[in-house]
């Protein structure tokens, strides 16, 4: 009960947090400019040089983080993103694109052209994406220790509560869909999925650093999670998984002739894990576009009059709690969906006998 | 379409970043982590277990106890009522043997005091016949001292002869 009360607190501090900050960033713009929820929402969503937190008047609060760019002309440079001034200027020949190509993307100009250098920045989602794998070996190490010198003893506390989650991805994700011999080879991705993205979507819910990144709502990094699953699947596929692909049994010999059925699997092998990589980004992203539109609508009728901006507030902060809530438990259904589909995904491939698994897609 | 295009520095970055926590978490935390909590379902069980089985021990030693309670109350029972019988009997024993002294003292006495009182009848009759032959004697001496008198009894006697 009192978790549930603090939690609530928090959540609510942050919410009034983020909009102090949000109308700050229109009150500014109301001078200048009219307010753009459409820019503001992808500046939020998207990937940045560095860290914004506030803007005071003329003044931004932000961490600069470094660039690390390679260019095929000049080699390597690093330097802080405090050199750019926010885009505002061009240092050693880089700058913030504005084009209609790279726009938002640090480009080298050479000869008057932009260049997309090789760029290794460590951009706001690169840095929250080290964070929260820092915060993640730190929660697990410091578990192991927790159970090393309690060895014998019940645990409670913290680690009591994370041994639910554990055993729930051992229990029900794991072992439920692969069984317990193949399940405990593949423990250790999937646990490391599971937590990797929880602990990211959770981080992406809290609106000021080192949260607020999104960085389980990113293309690349939900990629690169599908690659993984795909490669495992691959690498790990019996003779059943790859007859079941090329010749399937109960089909007709003239269906199962190519091209037509092979290259229907073939594409399957494939589809799967872009399923896994689009339906994670989109949720998440998405929670963020809501949460972001809710807070938008409330400067959107603030603009025509200052009345209809604090009615609209209300309703909005209403919304954007209960958004935050639903947030909460679709971080964890992700992570949930995620693992559970990347352990069916592994079981079609290690499994032994020829079984009609339904299919999930 | 920035938002679907993957940025090649992320890609880099995550599949490093990903890799190692998922080298390092393998390594220093789920291995050690799942086999810990394997250890300790294991024990769980087996202290259920071992708890269940202390329980079923203890249920059957309750009832050997029991019945070794049975067995010696009855057991007491048994020599109480032997040890009754063993009394009873000694007691009869007793009683018949001594009655059986009793009889072969009394008997002995009887015989003792029939066979002193013959010894005793047959000097006693050997006494008086001894006497009466002296007074007899002396009667006979006096009686017969004349011929008269002698006459007169053997008449008599011829008498009473002839009347039998």
């Amino acid at each position: 009960m009192n978790l549930l009360k603090k939690l609530t607190l928090f959540a609510l501090i942050f919410i009034t947090a983020n909009f102090a900050f949000a109308q700050n960033e229109t009150n500014q713009g109301a001078k200048e400019e009219a307010f753009e929820p459409g820019e503001l929402i992808m500046e939020h969503i998207g990937d940045a040089y560095e860290w914004h937190v506030a803007t005071f008047g003329d003044f931004h609060l932000s961490l600069p983080l470094p660039c690390i760019v390679y260019s095929e002309k000049t080699g390597l440079h690093v330097f802080s993103s405090s050199n750019l001034h926010h885009g505002e200027q061009e240092f050693e020949g880089f700058r913030i694109s504005e084009s209609e190509n790279y726009k938002g993307k640090l480009v080298e100009i050479i000869d008057g052209e932009e260049v997309r250098p090789w760029d290794f920045s460590i951009t706001k989602n690169v840095f929250a994406l080290l964070f929260s794998v820092s915060l993640i070996s730190f929660i697990f190490i410091k578990m192991k220790k927790y159970y090393e010198n309690n060895k014998g003893k019940a645990p409670h506390g913290f680690f009591n509560a994370l041994e639910l989650v554990v055993l729930f991805v051992r229990d029900d994700i794991a072992y439920a869909s692969l069984g317990k011999k193949h399940g405990d080879k593949f423990m250790p991705f999937l646990m490391t999925v599971f937590f990797f993205i929880f602990i990211n979507n959770l981080l992406g819910l809290i609106p000021i650093l080192p949260g607020g990144a999104n960085v389980t709502g990113n293309i690349a990094v939900t990629c690169v999670l599908a690659l993984f699953v795909f490669v495992i699947t691959t690498i790990n596929g019996k003779k059943e998984y790859w007859l079941d692909i090329f010749w399937p049994k109960g089909t007709p010999w003239w269906l199962k002739m190519p091209p037509i059925l092979p290259a229907v699997e073939i594409m399957g092998m494939f589809t799967k894990p872009i399923v896994l990589m689009v339906r994670l980004f989109a949720n998440i992203t998405a929670g963020h576009i809501i949460a972001l539109g809710f807070f938008s609508l409330i400067f959107l009728f603030g603009a025509k009059s200052a009345g209809a901006g604090y009615g609209v507030s209300t309703v909005s902060i209403l919304f954007t709690v209960f958004m935050s809530a639903l947030e909460l438990l679709v971080a964890f259904i992700q992570a949930y969906v995620f693992t559970l589909l990347s352990s069916i995904y592994f079981s079609m491939a290690v499994a032994e006998e020829h079984e009609e698994k339904p299919a999930v897609n | 379409m920035n938002l679907v295009t993957p940025d090649f520095g992320l890609l880099f970055w995550m599949v490093l970043s990903f890799s190692i926590l998922l080298i390092i978490l393998k390594k220093f935390a789920w291995k050690p982590i799942l086999k810990m909590l394997q250890d300790r379902e294991d024990e769980i069980s087996k202290s259920l277990e071992a708890a269940n089985q202390a329980k079923a021990q203890m249920e059957k030693l309750n009832a050997e106890n029991e019945e070794i309670l049975k067995q010696a109350r009855s057991e007491r029972e048994a020599i109480l009522r032997e040890a009754k019988a063993a009394k009873d009997k000694i007691v009869s024993e007793a009683q018949t043997a001594a009655k059986l002294e009793a009889d072969k003292i009394i008997t002995a006495a009887k015989n003792e005091i029939a066979a002193e009182k013959e010894a005793a009848m047959g000097e006693l009759s050997a006494k008086v016949a001894e006497l009466s032959v002296e007074i007899a004697e002396k009667i006979l001496k006096r009686e017969l001292a004349t011929e008269d008198k002698q006459n007169g009894y053997v008449k008599e006697l011829v008498k009473e002869i002839s009347l039998n």
